[in-house]
C-alpha cells in the first residue's frame, strides 16, 4: 500500500495533473452552472415551463457540455503530453520507456479529460435536481424554479470561493465576483426576453 | 579457502545519475532509500539544466542491491551514467 501511494504521489507530481484538473474543474464547472442558469432563466421568462421539457433540454445541454469538455481536454492534453514526453526523451538521451513519465503521459490526459467532462455534468445535475427529484415525491420549501436558481447561484458563489482560496485572496470577494457574473448574465437574459 | 566461502557485500556505492526535474530530489532519494531496509542515501545536485538535473548519489547499506536501485532510478525516468565508487567487503559466513 505505501508503494502504491508513493506511485500515485509520483504520478501526480510528474504529470502536475492536480493543478490542471483543479483549473479545468472550476472553468468547466462554471460553464455548466452558467449554461443551466441561462436555460432556467429562459424557461422562467417564457410561456412554456413544463417540467419534462425543462429536464430534457437541461440534461441534453449538460451531456453536450460533458462530451465537449471530455473530448476537447483529451485531444489537447494528449498533444501537450506527447510533446513534453518527446522533449524529455531528447533531453534524457536514453530511452525512458516504462518510466513514471511515460505512464503519466498516458494517464494524465484521461484523468484531466474526465474531470473536465464530469465537472459541468455533475454541477448541471445538482442545479436541476429539484426538477429530477420532485416527480419521485421530494418536496421543496419553494417552487422548483426558485430552488434550482437558488442552487445555481449558490454553486456559482462557492466556485468563486474555491477560486479565492486557490489564489489566496479573500473568499467573500472572490465569491461575490462570480456571483456578480451570474447576476449580470441573468440581467442580460431578462433584457432580451 | 574455497570459492564457496566468499560472501562479498556492497556497503557503499557512488553513482552519477541524470534525471528529469520531477520527481523532486527528496522524493527521488526517498524512493531509492525505500529499496532496502537499512539504506542511507546522500544526494547532491551536481548540475541543473532546462529539463534535467545531474545527481551524485551515495548509497550506504549492509548489502546494497544495485539492480533494484537502477530499476528504481529508471522507473522515475532517470538513468545511471556511471558508478564512480564502491565500497565492497568480504563477509565471512557464520
Amino acid at each position: 500500500m505505501p508503494q502504491l501511494l508513493r506511485e500515485i504521489r509520483q504520478f501526480i507530481a510528474i504529470s502536475q495533473s492536480h493543478d490542471i484538473a483543479r483549473r479545468y474543474f472550476v472553468v468547466n464547472g462554471f460553464d455548466g452552472a452558467l449554461t443551466m442558469l441561462g436555460l432556467l432563466m429562459g424557461f422562467y421568462f417564457s410561456e412554456d415551463t413544463e417540467s419534462g421539457t425543462i429536464v430534457t433540454v437541461c440534461l441534453s445541454a449538460a451531456i453536450a457540455l460533458a462530451m465537449s469538455g471530455l473530448s476537447s481536454a483529451y485531444v489537447s492534453e494528449v498533444a501537450e503530453r506527447k510533446k513534453e514526453y518527446r522533449e524529455l526523451q531528447e533531453a534524457m538521451v536514453t530511452d525512458i520507456t516504462g518510466s513514471a513519465h511515460e505512464k503519466a503521459a498516458r494517464w494524465a490526459p484521461l484523468v484531466i479529460a474526465f474531470t473536465n467532462g464530469l465537472s459541468p455534468l455533475l454541477i448541471s445535475l445538482v442545479i436541476i435536481s429539484p426538477f429530477l427529484l420532485a416527480p419521485v415525491g421530494v418536496v421543496f420549501p419553494v417552487g422548483l424554479f426558485e430552488s434550482s436558481l437558488g442552487i445555481a447561484f449558490s454553486l456559482i458563489f462557492f466556485l468563486g470561493v474555491f477560486l479565492g482560496r486557490v489564489s489566496g485572496s479573500f473568499w467573500l470577494v472572490a465569491g461575490l465576483q462570480t456571483l456578480g457574473i451570474a447576476l449580470v448574465t441573468t440581467l442580460l437574459i431578462y433584457l432580451i426576453t | 579457502m574455497s570459492e564457496g566461502d566468499i560472501m562479498v557485500k556492497v556497503k557503499k556505492i557512488l553513482l552519477d545519475v541524470l534525471k528529469p526535474h520531477e520527481p523532486g530530489v527528496l522524493e527521488f532519494a526517498r524512493t531509492i532509500a525505500a529499496q532496502g531496509d537499512d539504506y542511507r542515501v546522500e544526494l547532491t545536485v551536481a548540475e541543473m539544466d532546462d529539463k534535467t538535473e545531474t545527481l551524485q548519489l551515495i548509497i550506504e547499506g549492509a548489502d546494497i542491491q544495485l539492480e533494484t536501485i537502477v530499476s528504481a532510478i529508471n522507473s522515475m525516468g532517470g538513468s545511471l551514467h556511471s558508478i564512480d565508487g564502491v565500497d565492497v567487503v568480504n563477509v565471512k559466513p557464520e
